[in-house]
């Protein structure tokens, strides 16, 4: 368990080192689907969500489990919805898109 | 039975291959030739990773789980589906809904462990319902605030820093507690009721200005509080999409706290809407005002012209009529460029997006430190529904509250012009000697009605040149 944690904490580590990395180069063009999309990926803790309202431990898990995944799910939908309208309207002057 | 632990093994792989793909997702953001390939990554990593979880056999009941996934996909779209200018409220509103899913799967797992809850397991469950709960309320009220369903203009009493640093101690002193005895589990609600109400408080003070850094900061604790998530659950998938998400959030903080010249510190506790009270006396200066066939008549013999839009813009809607005054202008041959400043709008890029969608090209949209350079060889600039950013006052003013904040210089341009509705103050309430310079135009009106005044002298007032 202990070393579990320790591994996690590694995880935890070089993940933010590589969103710092990569996010820092994210033009303040797109900011706000930056925002949406990030919120998306987030919302993966319905994974989280799923387990605890699937394995039916106790009235209360599953009870909050299942809100859980309803919260999380909308995100995820929505998100990444939105994210893919904001960014279909970004066109260059030099190459427009179709 | 056999097969139980090669579908434990499919299931990390999903993760796995998912993980890339997140990351992989953000690295495509970084232009808008790639985003879309990113969107489309970020939803395959999804898919696999959902897909994956749907096969463990720890879940022995579908139904409830089927249910809440359709009612979430019934939500999600119409948010999905709001208008352009509902996105930063829409945003608040998604912190919310991530911080109350991790927030009840946090509390969940308390009570299925207590009372044998390990140290860390407690430390990083207590931080995971602590900056879940906080984010929950303090989410719901940005988003309220920014579709004015609450009051906009900051409340304020004394003592609130001292009230919400209480309860910051007050919750953690529970968590602290809670790591050693965790058998008591009657002090769990305080753990979640504490944060909630100090995520109320945390906002109460808040103005719309303020709204860019709030709604990054609070990305930031949503990402934080999904990894910890991450950590309850030994999801290694989920610690880096929490720590994707916060370090995004954590980045935006700190450009918006930048560009409004306050310390990242002062932010991250919550220092907002300290904003001195405007003074009151009202300046009484003269000031040049021009008709929209003035304007356009400058406009239309105008070599260079840099827009600046502001939060104004997209309250009057004025977005399409800027995007026919900037096709009747180019049609000219007259170079038109916009300069976005970074806290313009209600979240970081707002003003980028609504430009977007009324088709104005993205390469004509450039940033505070693209654009600034370009101000002194330009002919006109024109100010639609910003103020506080181009307010000259903060380079040369050392009593200005906003002293020291990074501009737009669009004072150094040949003529400047100012859509504007009168001359009230700005929403911080400060004066703007901008507008009382011998150079400035003030273009009273509606942002919407004086651009579409002056797109009809372009067009139907013949050719000037």
């Amino acid at each position: 368990m202990k070393m579990d944690l320790i591994t996690s904490a590694y995880v935890f580590l070089l993940a933010a080192f590589v969103g710092l990395e990569v996010i820092r180069r994210v033009s303040p063009l797109l900011h706000t689907p930056l925002m949406s999309l990030t919120n998306a990926l987030d919302a993966i803790a319905v994974v989280g969500a799923i387990l605890l309202a699937g394995a039916h431990k106790t009235t209360l898990s599953t009870v909050l489990g299942t809100i859980a995944i309803v919260a999380a799910t909308s995100n995820v939908v929505g998100g990444f919805f939105i994210t893919d309208r904001m960014l279909k309207m970004f066109k260059s002057s030099r190459n427009p898109k179709p | 039975m056999t097969s139980f632990p090669a579908a434990e093994t499919i299931i990390e792989l999903t993760y796995l291959v998912a993980t890339v793909l997140f990351v992989m997702s953000l690295k495509w953001m970084s232009s808008p030739a790639t985003a879309r390939r990113g969107v489309r990554a970020g939803e395959l990593g999804m898919l696999l990773a959902i897909a994956g979880t749907l096969l463990s056999r720890e879940i022995v009941d579908y139904k409830w789980v089927a249910i809440a996934l359709v009612l979430g996909a019934i939500i999600g779209i119409p948010l999905g589906k709001v208008q352009m200018t509902a996105v930063p409220q829409r945003t608040a509103l998604s912190h919310a809904f991530g911080a109350c899913c991790v927030t009840l799967v946090g509390t969940a797992e308390f009570y299925l462990r207590a009372p044998a809850v390990p140290k860390f397991m407690m430390s990083v469950l207590s931080m995971e319902v602590i900056l879940g709960s906080l984010t929950f309320t303090g989410s719901l009220m940005a988003a309220g605030k920014l579709q004015e369903i609450l009051r906009q203009r900051p409340i304020t009493f004394k003592g609130q820093n001292f009230v919400n640093l209480g309860l910051l101690l007050a919750a953690i002193g529970v968590a602290v507690y809670l790591v050693f005895n965790p058998d008591q589990t009657y002090l769990f609600p305080v753990l979640l009721a504490v944060p909630l109400l100090l995520g109320v408080l945390m906002i109460i003070p808040i103005g719309g200005a303020d709204m860019p850094t709030v709604i990054s900061l609070l990305n930031a604790y949503a990402g934080l509080s999904a990894s910890a998530m991450g950590f309850v659950l030994d999801s290694k998938l989920l610690i880096v999409a929490g720590a994707l998400d916060g370090a995004s959030g954590l980045i935006l903080s700190i450009n918006m706290s930048k560009a409004m010249n306050r310390s990242f510190s002062n932010v991250l506790f919550g220092g907002f809407g300290q904003e001195q009270a405007a003074k009151g006396g009202q300046e009484t200066r003269p000031v040049r005002s021009a008709s929209p066939e003035e304007a356009a008549g400058i406009l239309s013999v105008a070599g260079k012209v840099v827009v600046v839009p502001g939060y104004g813009m997209a309250v009057a809607q004025a977005q399409h009529k800027v995007r026919e005054l900037y096709d009747n202008l180019t049609k000219r041959g007259i170079d038109v460029k916009f300069a976005i400043h970074p806290v313009a709008g209600r979240m970081p890029g707002h003003m980028n997006v609504l430009l977007a969608e009324a088709d104005i090209p993205y390469d004509k949209l450039l940033d505070m430190d693209e654009i600034n350079g370009d101000f002194p060889q330009t002919d006109v600039a024109l100010i639609i529904g910003a103020n506080d950013v181009t307010n000259p006052a903060a380079r040369t003013d050392a009593a200005s509250p906003i002293y020291g904040m990074p501009i737009l210089d669009v004072d150094k341009a040949r003529t400047v012009m100012v859509i504007k509705r009168s001359m009230a103050a700005g929403f911080a309430g400060i004066e703007n000697p901008l507008y009382y310079m011998d150079k400035t135009l003030m273009l009273f009106g509606d942002a919407k009605g004086f651009a579409g005044s002056i797109v009809r002298e372009l067009t139907g007032g013949g050719n000037h040149s």
